[in-house]
Protein backbone atom coordinates (compact mmCIF):
# COMPACT_ATOMS: atom_id res chain seq x y z
CA UNK A 1 0.00 0.00 0.00
CA UNK A 2 1.09 3.41 -0.68
CA UNK A 3 0.63 5.44 2.96
CA UNK A 4 -1.56 8.58 2.94
CA UNK A 5 1.63 10.94 1.39
CA UNK A 6 1.97 8.44 -0.78
CA UNK A 7 -1.62 8.33 -2.77
CA UNK A 8 -1.17 12.30 -2.67
CA UNK A 9 1.81 12.36 -4.55
CA UNK A 10 0.36 9.67 -7.13
CA UNK A 11 -2.78 11.93 -7.11
CA UNK A 12 -0.41 15.24 -7.26
CA UNK A 13 0.83 13.45 -10.42
CA UNK A 14 -2.07 12.30 -11.99
CA UNK A 15 -3.59 16.15 -12.07
CA UNK A 16 -0.57 17.53 -13.42
CA UNK A 17 -1.12 15.70 -16.30
CA UNK A 18 -4.81 15.96 -16.11
CA UNK A 19 -5.91 18.90 -14.09
CA UNK A 20 -9.67 17.39 -13.70
CA UNK A 21 -8.78 13.58 -13.42
CA UNK A 22 -9.11 12.57 -9.59
CA UNK A 23 -11.98 14.45 -7.50
CA UNK A 24 -10.70 13.13 -4.43
CA UNK A 25 -8.34 11.25 -3.05
CA UNK A 26 -9.77 8.38 0.16
CA UNK A 27 -7.26 6.72 2.74
CA UNK A 28 -8.80 4.66 5.01
CA UNK A 29 -7.51 1.36 7.15
CA UNK A 30 -4.88 1.45 5.10
CA UNK A 31 -6.24 1.07 1.86
CA UNK A 32 -5.80 3.79 -0.92
CA UNK A 33 -8.24 4.61 -3.06
CA UNK A 34 -8.47 7.67 -6.51
CA UNK A 35 -11.71 9.05 -7.29
CA UNK A 36 -11.40 9.37 -10.79
CA UNK A 37 -13.91 11.17 -13.11
CA UNK A 38 -15.46 8.84 -15.44
CA UNK A 39 -14.36 10.35 -18.48
CA UNK A 40 -10.98 10.17 -17.83
CA UNK A 41 -10.57 6.78 -16.37
CA UNK A 42 -8.48 5.40 -18.97
CA UNK A 43 -6.08 8.23 -19.08
CA UNK A 44 -5.46 7.26 -15.23
CA UNK A 45 -5.46 3.43 -15.50
CA UNK A 46 -2.74 3.96 -18.24
CA UNK A 47 -0.61 6.03 -15.96
CA UNK A 48 -0.56 4.27 -13.28
CA UNK A 49 -0.03 0.78 -15.15
CA UNK A 50 2.98 2.89 -16.63
CA UNK A 51 3.80 3.93 -12.85
CA UNK A 52 4.41 -0.25 -11.72
CA UNK A 53 0.37 -0.95 -11.30
CA UNK A 54 0.57 -3.59 -13.25
CA UNK A 55 -1.55 -6.15 -12.26
CA UNK A 56 -5.40 -5.42 -12.92
CA UNK A 57 -6.32 -7.99 -9.52
CA UNK A 58 -10.16 -6.78 -10.09
CA UNK A 59 -12.45 -4.92 -12.16
CA UNK A 60 -16.43 -4.99 -10.29
CA UNK A 61 -19.59 -2.29 -9.96
CA UNK A 62 -21.39 -1.54 -6.93
CA UNK A 63 -24.59 0.78 -7.14
CA UNK A 64 -24.89 3.21 -4.27
CA UNK A 65 -28.17 3.43 -4.38
CA UNK A 66 -30.52 5.96 -3.92
CA UNK A 67 -27.21 8.54 -4.53
CA UNK A 68 -26.53 9.88 -8.23
CA UNK A 69 -24.25 8.85 -10.05
CA UNK A 70 -25.32 5.88 -8.75
CA UNK A 71 -23.48 3.18 -9.85
CA UNK A 72 -19.62 2.98 -9.62
CA UNK A 73 -17.15 0.95 -11.20
CA UNK A 74 -13.96 0.24 -9.41
CA UNK A 75 -10.58 -1.03 -10.77
CA UNK A 76 -8.06 -3.00 -7.87
CA UNK A 77 -4.54 -2.47 -9.21
CA UNK A 78 -1.27 -4.18 -7.68
CA UNK A 79 2.12 -3.34 -8.36
CA UNK A 80 3.78 -6.82 -8.23
CA UNK A 81 6.91 -5.72 -7.47
CA UNK A 82 6.65 -3.30 -4.28
CA UNK A 83 3.35 -5.35 -3.38
CA UNK A 84 1.49 -2.13 -3.17
CA UNK A 85 -2.46 -1.63 -3.77
CA UNK A 86 -4.10 1.04 -4.85
CA UNK A 87 -8.11 1.11 -5.56
CA UNK A 88 -9.78 3.67 -8.46
CA UNK A 89 -13.14 4.56 -8.38
CA UNK A 90 -15.34 6.58 -10.99
CA UNK A 91 -18.87 6.71 -11.09
CA UNK A 92 -21.68 7.01 -13.52
CA UNK A 93 -25.04 8.12 -14.27
CA UNK A 94 -28.02 5.60 -14.87
CA UNK A 95 -29.21 7.90 -17.08
CA UNK A 96 -26.33 7.56 -19.65
CA UNK A 97 -24.39 5.03 -17.70
CA UNK A 98 -20.82 4.75 -20.32
CA UNK A 99 -17.37 4.17 -19.44
CA UNK A 100 -14.57 3.50 -21.32
CA UNK A 101 -12.95 -0.18 -21.87
CA UNK A 102 -9.33 -0.68 -20.02
CA UNK A 103 -9.60 -4.32 -22.71
CA UNK A 104 -6.74 -2.64 -24.53
CA UNK A 105 -4.30 -2.51 -21.32
CA UNK A 106 -5.58 -5.44 -19.74
CA UNK A 107 -6.90 -7.92 -22.04
CA UNK A 108 -8.08 -9.84 -19.09
CA UNK A 109 -10.51 -7.20 -18.13
CA UNK A 110 -13.33 -8.49 -20.85
CA UNK A 111 -15.16 -10.65 -18.70
CA UNK A 112 -15.42 -8.48 -15.86
CA UNK A 113 -16.39 -5.87 -17.81
CA UNK A 114 -18.87 -7.65 -19.50
CA UNK A 115 -20.00 -9.21 -15.72
CA UNK A 116 -20.43 -5.66 -14.59
CA UNK A 117 -22.66 -4.96 -17.24
CA UNK A 118 -24.77 -7.87 -17.10
CA UNK A 119 -25.38 -7.27 -13.80
CA UNK A 120 -25.29 -3.35 -13.49
CA UNK A 121 -25.62 -2.40 -17.11
CA UNK A 122 -22.42 0.15 -17.43
CA UNK A 123 -21.61 -0.09 -21.11
CA UNK A 124 -17.80 -0.31 -21.34
CA UNK A 125 -17.13 2.11 -25.05
CA UNK A 126 -14.58 0.15 -26.88
CA UNK A 127 -15.09 -3.62 -25.63
CA UNK A 128 -14.97 -5.68 -28.40
CA UNK A 129 -17.56 -8.00 -27.33
CA UNK A 130 -19.91 -6.45 -24.72
CA UNK A 131 -23.07 -8.91 -23.96
CA UNK A 132 -24.33 -10.98 -21.08
CA UNK A 133 -21.89 -13.50 -19.32
CA UNK A 134 -24.10 -14.62 -16.73
CA UNK A 135 -27.36 -14.18 -17.32
CA UNK A 136 -29.42 -15.80 -20.04
CA UNK A 137 -28.91 -13.25 -23.48
CA UNK A 138 -32.63 -12.81 -23.73
CA UNK A 139 -32.68 -11.50 -19.96
CA UNK A 140 -33.85 -8.23 -19.55
CA UNK A 141 -33.02 -5.77 -16.91
CA UNK A 142 -29.64 -5.53 -14.63
CA UNK A 143 -30.50 -7.82 -11.79
CA UNK A 144 -27.78 -6.24 -9.02
CA UNK A 145 -29.05 -3.28 -9.46
CA UNK A 146 -30.93 -2.40 -6.41
CA UNK A 147 -33.67 -0.74 -7.89
CA UNK A 148 -34.23 -4.43 -9.87
CA UNK A 149 -37.14 -6.71 -8.38
CA UNK A 150 -35.60 -9.49 -6.24
CA UNK A 151 -38.14 -11.81 -7.86
CA UNK A 152 -39.08 -15.23 -6.77
CA UNK A 153 -42.00 -18.01 -6.26
CA UNK A 154 -44.28 -16.70 -3.62
CA UNK A 155 -43.72 -19.11 -0.81
CA UNK A 156 -46.48 -21.02 0.46
CA UNK A 157 -47.79 -20.34 4.50
CA UNK A 158 -46.17 -17.27 4.68
CA UNK A 159 -48.31 -14.89 2.14
CA UNK A 160 -50.48 -14.51 5.19
CA UNK A 161 -47.96 -13.83 8.32
CA UNK A 162 -48.69 -10.12 8.39
CA UNK A 163 -51.89 -10.21 9.09
CA UNK A 164 -52.33 -13.62 11.09
CA UNK A 165 -51.30 -14.50 14.33
CA UNK A 166 -48.07 -15.67 15.25
CA UNK A 167 -46.10 -12.94 13.17
CA UNK A 168 -43.06 -11.43 14.19
CA UNK A 169 -43.68 -11.90 18.47
CA UNK B 1 -23.59 -105.41 11.92
CA UNK B 2 -26.78 -104.38 11.70
CA UNK B 3 -27.31 -102.43 8.69
CA UNK B 4 -29.76 -99.25 8.74
CA UNK B 5 -31.28 -97.24 6.36
CA UNK B 6 -30.57 -93.31 7.14
CA UNK B 7 -33.73 -90.64 6.68
CA UNK B 8 -33.65 -88.74 3.97
CA UNK B 9 -32.88 -85.05 4.35
CA UNK B 10 -35.00 -82.73 2.60
CA UNK B 11 -32.16 -81.40 0.73
CA UNK B 12 -31.26 -84.82 -0.89
CA UNK B 13 -35.16 -85.45 -1.52
CA UNK B 14 -35.16 -82.16 -3.49
CA UNK B 15 -32.06 -83.58 -5.65
CA UNK B 16 -33.43 -86.35 -6.47
CA UNK B 17 -36.89 -85.19 -7.13
CA UNK B 18 -35.14 -82.82 -9.72
CA UNK B 19 -33.50 -85.28 -11.07
CA UNK B 20 -36.58 -87.57 -11.49
CA UNK B 21 -37.96 -83.86 -13.88
CA UNK B 22 -34.93 -83.83 -16.14
CA UNK B 23 -35.03 -87.31 -16.61
CA UNK B 24 -38.50 -87.78 -17.17
CA UNK B 25 -40.06 -90.33 -14.47
CA UNK B 26 -41.29 -87.84 -12.41
CA UNK B 27 -45.42 -89.25 -11.22
CA UNK B 28 -48.10 -87.48 -12.00
CA UNK B 29 -49.17 -86.07 -8.83
CA UNK B 30 -45.62 -86.13 -7.86
CA UNK B 31 -44.98 -83.46 -10.79
CA UNK B 32 -48.22 -81.60 -10.14
CA UNK B 33 -46.96 -81.12 -6.52
CA UNK B 34 -43.34 -79.65 -7.79
CA UNK B 35 -44.78 -77.18 -10.44
CA UNK B 36 -47.25 -75.55 -7.61
CA UNK B 37 -44.05 -75.25 -5.57
CA UNK B 38 -41.79 -74.13 -8.31
CA UNK B 39 -43.99 -72.26 -10.37
CA UNK B 40 -45.30 -68.37 -9.34
CA UNK B 41 -48.03 -66.20 -11.74
CA UNK B 42 -47.97 -62.89 -11.85
CA UNK B 43 -48.98 -60.37 -14.42
CA UNK B 44 -46.69 -59.06 -17.36
CA UNK B 45 -46.95 -55.95 -16.29
CA UNK B 46 -45.70 -56.57 -12.34
CA UNK B 47 -42.75 -58.67 -13.56
CA UNK B 48 -41.56 -56.08 -15.78
CA UNK B 49 -42.42 -53.36 -12.96
CA UNK B 50 -40.68 -55.59 -10.19
CA UNK B 51 -37.51 -55.47 -12.70
CA UNK B 52 -37.73 -51.76 -13.46
CA UNK B 53 -37.83 -51.03 -10.31
CA UNK B 54 -34.89 -53.12 -9.29
CA UNK B 55 -32.63 -51.89 -12.06
CA UNK B 56 -32.58 -48.05 -12.32
CA UNK B 57 -29.64 -46.61 -13.74
CA UNK B 58 -29.34 -42.55 -12.37
CA UNK B 59 -27.78 -40.03 -14.76
CA UNK B 60 -24.27 -38.51 -13.60
CA UNK B 61 -25.58 -35.23 -13.27
CA UNK B 62 -24.75 -32.61 -10.50
CA UNK B 63 -25.62 -29.33 -9.79
CA UNK B 64 -24.54 -27.69 -6.93
CA UNK B 65 -23.76 -28.88 -3.57
CA UNK B 66 -26.67 -31.14 -2.99
CA UNK B 67 -24.71 -33.10 -5.61
CA UNK B 68 -21.63 -34.02 -2.95
CA UNK B 69 -24.60 -35.61 -0.95
CA UNK B 70 -25.87 -37.53 -3.89
CA UNK B 71 -21.95 -39.12 -4.76
CA UNK B 72 -22.05 -40.69 -1.19
CA UNK B 73 -24.68 -42.60 -1.90
CA UNK B 74 -22.63 -44.84 -4.20
CA UNK B 75 -20.62 -45.26 -2.03
CA UNK B 76 -19.14 -47.95 0.76
CA UNK B 77 -21.52 -46.51 3.53
CA UNK B 78 -25.18 -46.43 1.69
CA UNK B 79 -24.03 -48.27 -1.37
CA UNK B 80 -27.11 -47.94 -3.42
CA UNK B 81 -25.81 -50.79 -5.88
CA UNK B 82 -27.70 -53.10 -3.24
CA UNK B 83 -31.28 -52.00 -4.54
CA UNK B 84 -29.84 -52.10 -8.20
CA UNK B 85 -29.22 -48.63 -8.76
CA UNK B 86 -26.31 -49.88 -9.85
CA UNK B 87 -24.39 -47.03 -11.63
CA UNK B 88 -24.02 -43.39 -12.28
CA UNK B 89 -24.46 -44.12 -16.30
CA UNK B 90 -22.69 -40.87 -18.30
CA UNK B 91 -24.97 -40.73 -21.25
CA UNK B 92 -29.12 -39.95 -20.81
CA UNK B 93 -29.55 -42.63 -23.60
CA UNK B 94 -28.61 -45.21 -20.76
CA UNK B 95 -29.69 -43.46 -17.28
CA UNK B 96 -33.46 -44.35 -16.68
CA UNK B 97 -33.75 -41.73 -13.51
CA UNK B 98 -32.23 -37.93 -13.38
CA UNK B 99 -31.57 -36.66 -9.62
CA UNK B 100 -31.63 -32.97 -10.00
CA UNK B 101 -29.56 -32.25 -7.25
CA UNK B 102 -28.62 -28.29 -6.41
CA UNK B 103 -30.50 -25.41 -7.83
CA UNK B 104 -31.76 -24.96 -11.08
CA UNK B 105 -31.05 -21.40 -12.78
CA UNK B 106 -33.20 -19.60 -15.73
CA UNK B 107 -30.48 -20.31 -17.57
CA UNK B 108 -29.90 -23.97 -17.02
CA UNK B 109 -33.34 -24.81 -16.89
CA UNK B 110 -33.31 -25.44 -20.79
CA UNK B 111 -30.36 -27.47 -20.68
CA UNK B 112 -31.35 -29.99 -18.32
CA UNK B 113 -35.14 -30.18 -19.83
CA UNK B 114 -33.51 -31.61 -23.10
CA UNK B 115 -31.28 -34.12 -21.07
CA UNK B 116 -34.22 -34.85 -19.35
CA UNK B 117 -35.91 -35.19 -22.66
CA UNK B 118 -33.17 -37.13 -24.48
CA UNK B 119 -33.44 -40.49 -21.60
CA UNK B 120 -35.31 -42.99 -22.95
CA UNK B 121 -39.07 -43.95 -21.50
CA UNK B 122 -39.60 -44.83 -18.49
CA UNK B 123 -37.67 -42.37 -17.14
CA UNK B 124 -38.06 -41.14 -13.65
CA UNK B 125 -36.55 -37.67 -11.89
CA UNK B 126 -36.07 -36.97 -8.30
CA UNK B 127 -35.71 -33.40 -7.19
CA UNK B 128 -33.14 -33.11 -4.23
CA UNK B 129 -33.31 -30.41 -1.38
CA UNK B 130 -34.94 -27.54 -1.13
CA UNK B 131 -33.66 -25.03 -4.55
CA UNK B 132 -34.19 -27.82 -6.77
CA UNK B 133 -38.04 -27.75 -5.43
CA UNK B 134 -39.03 -24.59 -3.99
CA UNK B 135 -35.45 -22.23 -4.56
CA UNK B 136 -34.89 -22.79 -1.16
CA UNK B 137 -32.94 -19.56 -0.18
CA UNK B 138 -32.31 -18.70 -3.12
CA UNK B 139 -36.02 -17.43 -4.42
CA UNK B 140 -35.24 -14.90 -6.81
CA UNK B 141 -35.78 -13.89 -10.27
CA UNK B 142 -32.24 -16.48 -10.93
CA UNK B 143 -33.55 -19.63 -10.15
CA UNK B 144 -36.91 -21.53 -11.52
CA UNK B 145 -37.95 -24.77 -9.54
CA UNK B 146 -37.99 -28.27 -11.32
CA UNK B 147 -41.73 -28.88 -11.51
CA UNK B 148 -42.20 -25.53 -14.09
CA UNK B 149 -40.44 -27.61 -16.61
CA UNK B 150 -40.39 -31.12 -15.99
CA UNK B 151 -42.39 -33.79 -14.00
CA UNK B 152 -40.96 -34.87 -10.82
CA UNK B 153 -41.93 -37.79 -9.38
CA UNK B 154 -40.06 -37.72 -5.86
CA UNK B 155 -38.63 -34.57 -3.91
CA UNK B 156 -36.49 -35.46 -0.80
CA UNK B 157 -36.80 -32.03 0.91
CA UNK B 158 -33.05 -30.99 2.88
CA UNK B 159 -30.91 -28.83 2.67
CA UNK B 160 -28.89 -30.53 1.55
CA UNK B 161 -30.58 -33.86 2.08
CA UNK B 162 -28.64 -35.90 4.43
CA UNK B 163 -27.49 -39.12 1.72
CA UNK B 164 -30.04 -41.25 3.70
CA UNK B 165 -32.44 -38.89 3.17
CA UNK B 166 -32.00 -39.22 -0.96
CA UNK B 167 -31.63 -43.34 -0.71
CA UNK B 168 -35.00 -43.15 1.08
CA UNK B 169 -36.15 -41.10 -1.84
CA UNK B 170 -34.94 -43.68 -4.18
CA UNK B 171 -36.30 -46.61 -2.36
CA UNK B 172 -40.16 -44.90 -1.77
CA UNK B 173 -39.28 -43.74 -6.20
CA UNK B 174 -39.20 -47.85 -6.31
CA UNK B 175 -41.91 -48.61 -4.42
CA UNK B 176 -43.37 -46.16 -6.88
CA UNK B 177 -42.26 -47.83 -9.97
CA UNK B 178 -43.33 -51.60 -8.57
CA UNK B 179 -46.68 -50.14 -8.64
CA UNK B 180 -47.46 -49.77 -4.66
CA UNK B 181 -46.35 -45.95 -4.04
CA UNK B 182 -46.45 -45.10 -0.69
CA UNK B 183 -49.54 -42.98 0.48
CA UNK B 184 -48.70 -39.31 1.11
CA UNK B 185 -49.71 -37.86 4.36
CA UNK B 186 -52.71 -36.14 3.11
CA UNK B 187 -54.01 -39.62 2.15
CA UNK B 188 -53.11 -41.03 5.48
CA UNK B 189 -54.63 -38.63 7.79
CA UNK B 190 -57.63 -38.16 5.92
CA UNK B 191 -56.83 -34.79 4.44
CA UNK B 192 -57.29 -34.36 1.19
CA UNK B 193 -58.70 -30.33 0.25
CA UNK B 194 -56.58 -28.85 2.98
CA UNK B 195 -53.76 -27.36 0.47
CA UNK B 196 -53.16 -23.84 1.19
CA UNK B 197 -53.40 -21.88 -1.91
CA UNK B 198 -52.35 -18.29 -2.48
CA UNK B 199 -54.99 -15.67 -2.15
CA UNK B 200 -56.97 -15.31 -5.35
CA UNK B 201 -56.36 -18.76 -6.27
CA UNK B 202 -59.91 -20.47 -7.30
CA UNK B 203 -58.94 -23.99 -8.56
CA UNK B 204 -56.10 -25.84 -6.82
CA UNK B 205 -54.88 -27.31 -10.61
CA UNK B 206 -53.25 -23.39 -11.19
CA UNK B 207 -52.80 -22.51 -8.53
CA UNK B 208 -50.54 -25.75 -7.12
CA UNK B 209 -46.34 -25.03 -7.59
CA UNK B 210 -46.47 -28.21 -9.63
CA UNK B 211 -47.78 -27.66 -13.16
CA UNK B 212 -46.72 -30.84 -14.60
CA UNK B 213 -48.04 -33.97 -12.87
CA UNK B 214 -45.58 -37.03 -12.73
CA UNK B 215 -45.45 -38.52 -16.01
CA UNK B 216 -47.18 -36.48 -17.66
CA UNK B 217 -44.43 -35.23 -20.33
CA UNK B 218 -46.46 -32.81 -23.03
CA UNK B 219 -45.26 -29.64 -23.43
CA UNK B 220 -41.69 -30.67 -23.98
Amino acid sequence: MPDATGLELIAQELRDADAASVLDTVFQRGRAVLIVDAGRVHGVLATLQEKGYGFLASLHGVDYYPDEPRLGVLYELLDMDTVDRITVKARVHTDSPRIASVCDLWPGANHPEREVYDMFGVIFEGHADLRRILMPEDFEGFPQRRDYPIGGEPVLFTFNEETNYGKWQ
Amino acid sequence: MEVKREQLDDFRVRQLQSRDLLRGEMSDEDLQRYVEQAVMTTTVEKAVAWARGNSIYPLTFGLACCAIEMMSIVAARLDIARFGFEVFRASPRQADLIILSGRVSTKMAPVVRRIYDQMLEPRWAISMGACCSSMGVFNNYALVPSDKFMPIDVHVPGCPPRPEALAHGILRLRSKVQGNAPEGWRERYDAIGTEELLPGATDTESAAISVLRPGDTAGA
